[in-house]
């Protein structure tokens, strides 16, 4: 289980935390929705210690997060960026099997290239894509290509960063379905920052709102049409008036 | 009155950043230089960044000794000749490429090959996320990235700049024989007579720092890029802005170091 208790974060003057709290249960499906800069890649990332929060506390099955061994955390995590963030210079199956190819997940390089193929079948991608370089590739198999690498090691926590931006609709619904086919059928917690509603009813067992700093509203996504929260409501239905400003 | 405290109050400022960077590269290097005694150490990347940084430099390096020993020679003649001196050519081309010229002309084409290289390819990948990608899967990009360039360029550059020496002496030599009417035994001869090893490896030891400040500087501008393609063109200007300035001034204190009486 994953908790955000009263975490802060600022730069400079810009409050972009202001007090989040969340719990995310062992095995579900986690969305956090809210409009743009609202602080909600940076809570992603002060979960995973990229950005230290200002105060506030962050657990994971109810140890601190910024205590103990960062590798052992770490190999718990798996991520799929916005942009893919594959890395240039590297093939693709060494991309998907970075983290067996080093450290303490390290594999032979046979074995290592065996299971990257494989995960790169699970995300419907053919073998020959393997060897070629991620400049090669379209956005919708870059994606696919991050969710291999995301899951290559089998974490037992994936969060998803934007897994539908720029992507058209049919290979958003495609993306949706390979990471809610892959969360069910690991068992992992899951963890996805979307502006994207369609993935939000694709992916979703409970979602949350972030606004102006603060979760607003969270509970499961059945409940989401039925909230009675304004600021979600006009979320949800893209309206221009509410609560929330259009002009940021 | 207050006109001067604005003054004051800005130069304070300007010294204060000042400082504040030298601090943040202070305890950059001092991180990375950390990192070589804790495993794992990245060969692979390692060997890629001596490839970049010493094979693919070479010819930059090469055609700036060539011509710089000519062009020397040329002028060590023509001044020589005011006072009857044009039999020293061959050893002041000798000590001056060794000593000075080799190692900080070939440290300044390096800062302006690599230090610009690795600074966009280090900033690209923080814009892209990469290098939060790299954390993620539990490796330190100080260790992934920073260390085998850094270690790469401390290694490459002293043979690079022993090349460039070799290659601009061959610049004097060609110029010497061909336009000054120098024999080529005479020459060679003058050349080795006055070249001491010192000369050699005080420049070599130069290219090391060089090497060691090209590389840093290109990984720290790299780190902390901007956003943006502005962002990554700014890192990669301030990266061989500073990689030159800090190799001459640290030539001057080498030098002082080296040959001050």
């Amino acid at each position: 289980m994953i908790e955000l208790k009263d975490v802060r974060k600022a730069f400079g003057d810009n409050h972009v935390l202001r007090g989040v709290n969340l719990t995310i249960e062992s095995g579900t499906s986690m969305v956090i929705i809210g409009g743009s800069g609202t602080g909600k890649s940076v809570a992603l990332k002060c979960i995973l210690g990229l950005i230290t929060p200002d105060s506030g506390m962050i657990t994971l099955d109810g140890k601190d997060v910024t205590a103990g061994d960062r590798d052992a955390f770490l190999a718990r995590f798996g991520m799929l960026f916005q942009g893919g963030a594959l890395f240039d210079s590297l093939p693709v199956w060494q991309n998907v099997a970075f983290r067996l190819l080093r450290g303490s997940l390290k594999r032979p390089r046979e074995e290592a290239r065996e299971i990257a193929i494989e995960k790169l079948r699970r995300v419907g991608l053919k073998p020959d894509v393997a060897d070629k370089f991620p400049a090669e590739l379209s956005g919708g198999m870059q994606k696919r290509v991050g969710l291999a690498r995301a899951i290559a090691a089998e974490p037992e926590i994936i969060f998803f960063d934007e897994p539908t931006t720029g992507l058209d609709p049919i290979m958003s619904g495609v993306i949706n379905d390979l990471i809610r086919e892959i969360v069910v059928e690991m068992g992992a917690t899951a963890m996805t920052i979307t502006h994207d509603m369609t993935s939000v009813r694709a992916i979703a067992d409970n979602i949350a709102m972030l606004h102006d700093g603060v979760i607003k509203w969270t509970g499961p996504v059945g409940e989401m049409d039925h909230s009675g929260d304004p600021y979600l409501d006009q979320f949800i239905h893209g309206r221009a008036e509410g609560p929330i400003e259009a002009v940021r | 009155m207050t006109g001067v405290m604005s003054f004051l109050a800005a130069i304070g400022r300007y010294v204060l950043t000042a400082l504040a960077i030298v601090g943040r590269i202070t305890l950059f290097a001092t991180q990375t230089i950390s990192h070589l005694a804790r495993p794992p150490f990245y060969w692979r990347e390692f060997g890629q960044a001596l490839v970049q940084v010493g094979w693919l430099s070479l010819p930059v390096v090469g055609m700036t000794a060539i011509f710089t020993g000519g062009a020397l020679a040329l002028q060590i003649y023509a001044g020589g000749s005011r006072f009857n001196a044009e039999t020293v050519v061959p050893s002041i081309v000798a000590i001056g490429l060794t000593r000075e010229l080799g190692p900080v002309l070939g440290g300044l084409m390096v800062a302006a090959r690599v230090a610009s290289s690795i600074a966009a390819e280090i900033g690209t990948m923080k814009v892209t996320e990469q290098i939060d990608a790299l954390t993620t899967l539990s490796t330190n990009p100080m260790k992934y990235l920073t260390l085998p360039r850094v270690l790469a360029a401390t290694l490459a550059v002293p043979l690079l700049v022993g090349v460039g020496d070799a290659l601009g002496i061959m610049g004097g030599f060609l110029v010497g024989i061909g336009r000054l009417d120098f024999g080529a035994a005479t020459y060679l001869h003058n050349t080795i007579d006055f070249l001491e090893s010192w000369d050699v490896i005080s420049g070599m030891i130069k290219g090391a720092a060089f090497g060691f400040i090209v590389a840093l500087m290109g990984c720290y501008y790299g780190m902390n890029s901007g956003r943006g393609a502005q962002g990554v063109g700014s890192a990669t200007k301030a990266a061989v802005v500073a990689a030159s300035v800090l190799i001459l001034a640290s030539n001057y204190l080498l030098t002082e170091l080296f040959f001050s009486a």
